[in-house]
C-alpha cells in the first residue's frame, strides 16, 4: 500500500505544482536582492536574508524561512486534508478498503505519504534555492576554496561547508517532523469530512489560532503547548553552539501532536461505516 | 452446496432511520443471486455491510465461511466487487487504475502475472484496446466496465455487484449478462443487487426481493415462476370457447380467455376438437414483476405520507 501511495504521490500533477510554487517564492525573493541590492537590516525580515548577499550558501536557509510560516503549512495542510476525504470523494476510498486495505494500514501509508511530501517539497527548496543563490549571489570565497570562516553562524562565528551541511540537515529534519505535525492534524480533520478543503481549511484556522496565541500575553501559560510556538526553532541549529533547548521542546511538543491526532485519526476512521 | 453470503438478523440504523431490517440472505455457492428492490431500500447498505464498509447495528454475517466484519479481510481477496458506481482516479489511465487497485491488496503473483490479469480484466469487459487516455474522459458506460474490470482482475470466487449496469447501453447490458453467464459457469458466484426487474429476471436465478429494508421473498426464481395451474388461450372464437369450457373460464379479455388447467397440449385438442380456431395457446406463469409487486409496497422513494 505505501508503494502505492507513494506512486500516486509522484503520479499527482498538484503535487508538482505545489513543489513548484514552494520553490518560486524564494527564487522571486532572490532575484529582487540580487538586482536592488537592498537587503533587510539584520534582525528583520525573514531569518538570514540580511546576510545573503554576502554568501549564496546560506540561500537555502534564508528560503526555508521565507515559505515555513504559510507557504509550506498551507501545501501540507491542503495535501494531507485530501489524503483520506479525497479518496472519500471520488469514491476509491471504498474500493481500496475492499481490495483489502487495512484501514490502519492506509492511514500509516497516508502518514508516511505526507511525510515523503514534506521532504520533497523541501529538498525541492532547498536544491533550487542553493543553486539560485549561488548564481545570483556567489558562494562566499572562503566555501568555495575550502577554508573554514567563509559562513557566518548567526551568532557570529564562522561554519565549515561541512557544518553547514550537518546543521542544514538538523533543520530540514526539524521542519519535517513540525510539517508532519501540521499533516496529521489534517489527515484526522480528512478521516472526519469528504471535502479535502475542508480539512485543510480547519488545519489551517487551527495553525492561525494558534500563530494568535503565541503573541498574547495573555495566552502566556499555554503558549509552550500550542503547535506553532516552536517551529522558528530550526533556526537554532545556525547558532553556535546549537541551541538545542527550544529544538527538544518543540520535538516533544510535536510528537504529542503527531501521537494525539493519530490516534485520533485512527479511531475514527477504524470505527467509522464508509458510506461515501 | 456451501453457502457463501449468509446473513442472520442483520439490521442496520443510522440514527432513527432503520436501513437493513433483520435481513437473511443466503446465497450458494455457483448462485446467480439476484437483490432486488427499489431505490432507497437497503440493497446498497446490504452490501457495504457484506464488505466490511458498515459495520451492522446487530445480526451477523458470514462470507465464504468467515464471520463479518471480525474476519473480513481473509476473504476479501477471493471477492470482486462493484459498489454502488465504479470509481476510479481522474487523471490516470485505466491501466494504471487497474494496476493501483491490484498493488493495493495483499500482494500475489509476479510482475508479467500481474500485467497479465490486468489485460485480461480489461478483454473480459471489452476494454481490451484502451489506450492511455485518463479516466475522466470515459464514457459513463466505460467508466462501468472499467469498474467492472477492477473487480474481476483478481479471478473472485465471488462477484458483489451493485447496479452493474448503469450506464450501459442495451448493447452493453447484453455484452455485460453474457460475461456473467459465462463466469457463472466457468464457477464464479454472482450476487446481484439492482432495481431493475429485466437485469434480475433476464440473469438470475435465484432472487431476495427487499422492501424497506427487509427480506420479503427469497427463493429460485423458477420456483416463483411455476405454472399457476392456468392456460392462457388466444382464439378467434370466444364465445365459443367460453361455452365449451363452461365454468373453467376464470377471466375473458376480448379474445383472451384464462382457463383453469393443468396440460395446454390437452385443452388445445379438446378446443381444436370442437372446432374452436386456437391463434396461441401457453401455461401461465406469474411474471417477476407479478411476484414483486404482490410482496412489496410502494416504492421506498415515494414520500406521500399517509400509508406508513
Amino acid at each position: 500500500m505505501i508503494r502505492v501511495e507513494l506512486r500516486t504521490l509522484f503520479l499527482r500533477p498538484r503535487m508538482w505544482v505545489s513543489v513548484l510554487l514552494l520553490c518560486l517564492l524564494p527564487a522571486i525573493v532572490a532575484v529582487f536582492l540580487a538586482t536592488t541590492h537592498i537587503t533587510p537590516p539584520p534582525g528583520h525580515g525573514a531569518a538570514f536574508l540580511s546576510a545573503v548577499e554576502n554568501d549564496g550558501s546560506l540561500f537555502p536557509a534564508a528560503a526555508l524561512a521565507l515559505v515555513l510560516p504559510i507557504f509550506l503549512p498551507v501545501a501540507v495542510a491542503m495535501f494531507a486534508g485530501d489524503a483520506v476525504a479525497g479518496e472519500a470523494a471520488h469514491g476509491t476510498l471504498r474500493y481500496l478498503l475492499i481490495r483489502p486495505v487495512g484501514r490502519t494500514r492506509l492511514l500509516v501509508a497516508k502518514l508516511l505519504a505526507i511525510a515523503v511530501f514534506v521532504l520533497l517539497v523541501i529538498l525541492f527548496v532547498v536544491v533550487t534555492s542553493f543553486l539560485v543563490g549561488g548564481g545570483l549571489f556567489g558562494f562566499g570565497q572562503a566555501a568555495a576554496v575550502g577554508q573554514p570562516g567563509g559562513v557566518t553562524s548567526l551568532s557570529g562565528t564562522t561554519l565549515t561547508p561541512l557544518d553547514l551541511v550537518a546543521r542544514l540537515v538538523g533543520a530540514i529534519g526539524y521542519i519535517l517532523v513540525c510539517m508532519v505535525g501540521v499533516g496529521v492534524i489534517a489527515l484526522f480533520l480528512s478521516t472526519v469530512t469528504v471535502s479535502g478543503l475542508g480539512a485543510a481549511l480547519g488545519t489551517l484556522a487551527v495553525l492561525i489560532t494558534s500563530e494568535v496565541l503565541t503573541t498574547l500575553d495573555a495566552a502566556n501559560r499555554i503558549k509552550p503547548y500550542l503547535p506553532t510556538n516552536y517551529w522558528l526553532s530550526w533556526i537554532d541549529f545556525f547558532r553556535a553552539p546549537i541551541f538545542w533547548v527550544n529544538i527538544d521542546k518543540g520535538l516533544i511538543v510535536q510528537g504529542v501532536y503527531l501521537v494525539v491526532f493519530f490516534g485520533a485519526a485512527w479511531a475514527n476512521l477504524t470505527s467509522k461505516d464508509v458510506t461515501s | 452446496m456451501t453457502d457463501l453470503i449468509r446473513t442472520t438478523a442483520l439490521t442496520k440504523r443510522f440514527g432513527s432511520t432503520v436501513a437493513v431490517n433483520d435481513v437473511g440472505v443466503t446465497v450458494r455457492e455457483g448462485d446467480r443471486y439476484g437483490f432486488l428492490g427499489p431505490n432507497g431500500s437497503g440493497k446498497t447498505t446490504l452490501v457495504r455491510m457484506l464488505l466490511g464498509l458498515v459495520y451492522p447495528t446487530s445480526g451477523e454475517i458470514e462470507l465464504l465461511g468467515q464471520p463479518v466484519p471480525r474476519r473480513v479481510r481473509d476473504v476479501l481477496p477471493s471477492i470482486g466487487a462493484l459498489v454502488e458506481s465504479p470509481a476510479a482516479i481522474p487523471h490516470l489511465s485505466g491501466r494504471t487504475n487497474l494496476s493501483i487497485v491490484d498493488a493495493a491488496g495483499p500482494r500475489t503473483g509476479g510482475r508479467r502475472d500481474r500485467r497479465d490479469r490486468i489485460e485480461e480484466a480489461l478483454r473480459l469487459v471489452g476494454l481490451g484496446g484502451i489506450d492511455g487516455r485518463p479516466v475522466r474522459a470515459y464514457s459513463l458506460g466505460m467508466r462501468q466496465r472499467l469498474g467492472l474490470a477492477a473487480a474481476l482482475v483478481r479471478r473472485p470466487r465471488l462477484l458483489i455487484l451493485d447496479e452493474p449496469t448503469n450506464g450501459l447501453d442495451p448493447r452493453g447490458i447484453l455484452e455485460i449478462r453474457q460475461l456473467l453467464l459465462t463466469l457463472n459457469r466457468a464457477g464464479t458466484t454472482v450476487f446481484l443487487s439492482s432495481h431493475l426487474l429485466s437485469e434480475v429476471d433476464e440473469l438470475c436465478d435465484r432472487v431476495g426481493i427487499v422492501d424497506q429494508g427487509r427480506l420479503v421473498l427469497q427463493d429460485d426464481l423458477a420456483a416463483l415462476r411455476a405454472p399457476t395451474g392456468r392456460v392462457v388461450v388466444d382464439t378467434q372464437d370466444p364465445a365459443d370457447a367460453v361455452a365449451l369450457l363452461d365454468g373453467r373460464v376464470e377471466f375473458r379479455d376480448g379474445a383472451t380467455l384464462v382457463v383453469r388447467a393443468d396440460d395446454p397440449a390437452e385443452l388445445n385438442a379438446k378446443l381444436v376438437g370442437a372446432g374452436v380456431r386456437v391463434r396461441e395457446i401457453g401455461v401461465q406463469r406469474r411474471t417477476l414483476e407479478q411476484v414483486v409487486l404482490d410482496v412489496t409496497g410502494h416504492g421506498s422513494d415515494r414520500m406521500d405520507g399517509g400509508v406508513a
